[in-house]
């Protein structure tokens, strides 16, 4: 006996429609009996992750500032796995971004000025973009595996910012300790109203996302992406070059990835310190997955994760969830959602081991 | 009479305050920058929670959030357990250090403690130990245990806590054995246990055979157990880690501060302060000392004693790394010098990493 995956004669749209809900519905119930069986009431346990969250301004802002960065990435990175482009080092071009919009802050922190946050916010593009450019250099003209060396880059860029705020940035004034000065006024990236705490990076995010789901769907470039996707071959004999596509989509996801790290740092940490993303740039990979590519479902997508990550921290404190249990949580989602993704195209068969070996035998 | 009916409902508020306060329990939160049971110095602040809860029954209600990461994620985090009703909050990490400013300052009603930092506020409050006490006696005890005259000494990051250390510990061994030398690894990082391991490795083969640690996992004591060496315990006792190379440890205590802070706060004496205690208040205590001669353990014992009673190991004469004087005969280290100290005392054959 042994089970085999094929792929579904038909593809139903009402149930990848469904799909999402389905595999909520899963979580749920997984959740809840696993709460349960942990000793806690699984509806408070519930009602701390999915809704808790949801009723204040305070913490909408606090989900805002969460998924920011994953949308900003997730989008960018949409455009390179649709083109099949694996860039696996986003976290890197977060941290790249994020040091090239420090230049000025930390240089010249006396400088002010109403061009300087536009400044700012366009180098940290330019740092993300140069440094997705180098596996896309190693890829179109050396052949290098783009998984490979995109990931490498993660941990020379991890370094480097480590080397950077112990170093020649560190703050004279912070006792030895490793973090940059703050960021003045001027090189803050504002609240989206005044009183509120998510800054401008979760718009931006909004902008990109539905950008660059117009450029999918519904420009040439977008055709072009999507063609040499499913075949690079089909491509070139509709004039496209696969050799130019691995520029655009790393410098383009890269300049996403360095727009959200700058956002980080300028509008929430204020600061560059050893360690500026809890992961993000590894995190948007699921969320481009989740989102199915779809730069509109990875707005959905990001927020979903951000709830989960907020409504870990809240179950913590109202019913004492361990902060693993919220981890296994959040596994559970992913799981039924890619699961349920999966059924929808394939379906799952047994293949009695007699019929197998029959079917061998006659080969 | 207008005065006095509002001094009356003023005094009648007052004490209505002070009963509800009696009745209701006091919530103490703690933000860990590790897992709650993480072996070291995370787990060191859990236990004291524990403690708390359990010296204080019924007056306390305590909770936590762990694996924190330094940066938006506290302060959201420690923004959540303010609005959530919390009465005093601690915040465990150095890192948490300007959330924790930034929200003290969104909540003036609820109190702050932040651990190690230099930031305080009028709700905000500091507190760390003299963990450089402990230190000293380490260095005493290396000096006179090694054969080779040389220590290893694996450090996580240059800070005036990391500096203070190194220079109490010099001072320590080089009043046993004036030649002592000591040899340095940076590994920046607070909990690594490969790297932390490959330190004590590449230390033991060039020919220490005594470490000490100011990183947090067991991984170095569990390698001078496997070659037969010894080392000191870091936060905790970990002899269950390596009971024959374990000579003794710096234990942190917090707990009896966390238990003081919680019944100010309920007695309404809570003040901000920045707190800085050692051996003698009991918020480090040193692990039995074992695998030592009985000459050497009564010596350790000695300068315990001797510290608790008030000797300073920052007592001049001290000179500095570059040969010139820091402290004069009998003169002792000012507190704002040691907590912001950023230069090796002589003998220190390494350089500060700029």
């Amino acid at each position: 006996m042994r089970l085999e995956i094929e792929r579904r004669a038909t593809r139903s749209s009402l149930y990848a429609a469904l799909s999402p809900f389905i595999a909520l519905a899963l979580t749920v119930v997984a959740g809840g009996i696993m709460f349960a069986a942990l000793g806690k009431d699984p509806f408070s346990a519930l009602y701390s992750f999915f809704i808790a969250p949801l009723t204040s301004a305070w913490s909408l802002n606090q989900l805002a500032i969460k998924s920011a960065p994953l949308i900003l990435i997730a989008v960018g990175l949409s455009v390179c796995f649709s083109s099949r482009n694996w860039n696996i080092g986003a976290e890197g071009q977060f941290i790249a971004g994020a040091l090239m919009g420090s230049i000025l802050p930390v240089m010249a922190p006396d400088w002010t000025s109403p061009l300087l946050l536009p400044i700012i916010l366009v180098l940290g593009m330019v740092g993300g973009a140069l440094y997705a450019a180098i596996p896309a250099i190693l890829k179109a003209e050396f052949n290098a595996n783009e998984i490979l060396s995109s990931l490498m880059l993660v941990y020379v860029a991890q370094l480097f910012l480590d080397w950077t705020v112990r170093g020649p940035w560190r703050d004279p004034q912070g006792f030895n300790f490793p973090q940059t000065i703050q960021f003045s006024d001027s090189a803050t990236l504002p609240p989206i109203y005044a009183g509120g705490a998510a800054h401008w990076g979760f718009v931006f995010a909004l902008v990109a996302a539905v950008v660059t789901w117009f450029m999918l769907r519904r420009t040439l470039k977008g055709f072009e992406i999507r063609v040499l996707g499913e075949s690079s071959r089909a491509g070139r004999f509709a004039g496209f070059s696969s050799r130019r596509m691995v520029y655009f989509s790393f410098l383009f996801s890269g300049a996403l990835a360095g727009l959200a790290g700058i956002c980080e740092v300028s509008g929430a940490i204020n600061q560059l310190q050893p360690v500026i993303s809890p992961g993000y740039g590894f995190t948007a990979i699921i969320v481009a997955f989740l989102g199915r590519l779809n730069p509109l479902s990875i707005v959905v997508a990001g927020l979903v994760l951000g709830l989960t990550y907020l409504g870990g921290e809240a179950a913590q404190i109202t019913i004492g969830l361990s902060e693993k249990v919220a981890r296994v949580f959040q596994g559970f989602l992913l799981f039924f959602v890619l699961g349920c993704d999966t059924l929808i195209l394939y379906r799952i068969r047994l293949v009695s081991s007699r019929r197998a070996s029959g079917e061998e035998a006659a080969q | 009479m207008k005065k006095l009916l509002l001094a009356l409902t003023a005094s009648l508020g007052m004490i209505a305050a002070a009963q509800a306060q009696d009745k209701d329990p006091t919530l103490a939160c703690f933000v860990y920058v590790g897992s709650h049971n993480d072996g070291g110095y995370s787990e060191g602040h859990d236990k004291a929670r524990l403690f708390l809860q359990k010296e204080m029954g019924d007056e306390v209600k305590t909770k936590y959030v762990e694996n924190v990461s330094e940066g938006p994620d506290a302060t959201r985090v420690l923004q959540q357990l303010a609005r959530s009703g919390c009465n005093i909050i601690f915040a465990t990490s150095f890192g948490f250090m300007d959330s924790v400013v930034k929200v003290a300052k969104q909540f003036p009603d609820v109190k702050f403690e932040h651990a190690t930092g230099y930031k305080t506020a009028d709700n905000l409050a500091t507190y760390n130990a003299r963990f450089y006490e402990g230190r000293y006696i380490l260095g005493k005890i290396a000096a006179k245990k090694s054969k080779t005259g040389t220590a290893g000494y694996i450090v996580s990051f240059p800070i005036p806590e990391v500096v203070r250390g190194i220079d109490s510990f010099m001072l320590g061994a080089q009043s046993v054995n004036p030649d002592f030398k000591i040899k340095i690894v940076w590994v920046n990082t607070w909990f690594d246990p490969g790297k932390e391991a490959d330190a004590a490795k590449a230390l033991f083969d060039q020919g220490v055979d005594i470490i000490v640690q100011h990183t947090d996992s067991p991984a170095p004591l569990q390698i001078a157990e496997k070659r037969g060496k010894f080392g000191f315990g870091q936060a905790s006792d970990m002899s269950k880690f390596a009971p024959d190379a374990q000579l003794t440890a710096i234990v942190d205590h917090w707990g009896p501060y966390y238990v003081q802070r919680v019944k100010a706060l309920r007695d309404g004496t809570w003040k901000s302060q920045s707190s800085w205690e050692g051996l003698k208040d009991k918020i480090l205590i040193m692990a039995p000392y074992e695998n030592m001669s009985a000459d050497t353990k009564k010596m350790a014992e000695e300068t315990e004693q001797k510290i608790k009673d008030g000797f300073d190991p920052f007592t001049g004469p001290i000179t500095k790394q570059d040969g010139s004087v820091w402290l004069k005969k009998g003169e002792t280290a000012k507190d704002e010098t040691l907590l912001g100290l950023n230069f090796y005392v002589k003998g220190v054959d390494d350089k500060l990493p700029q």
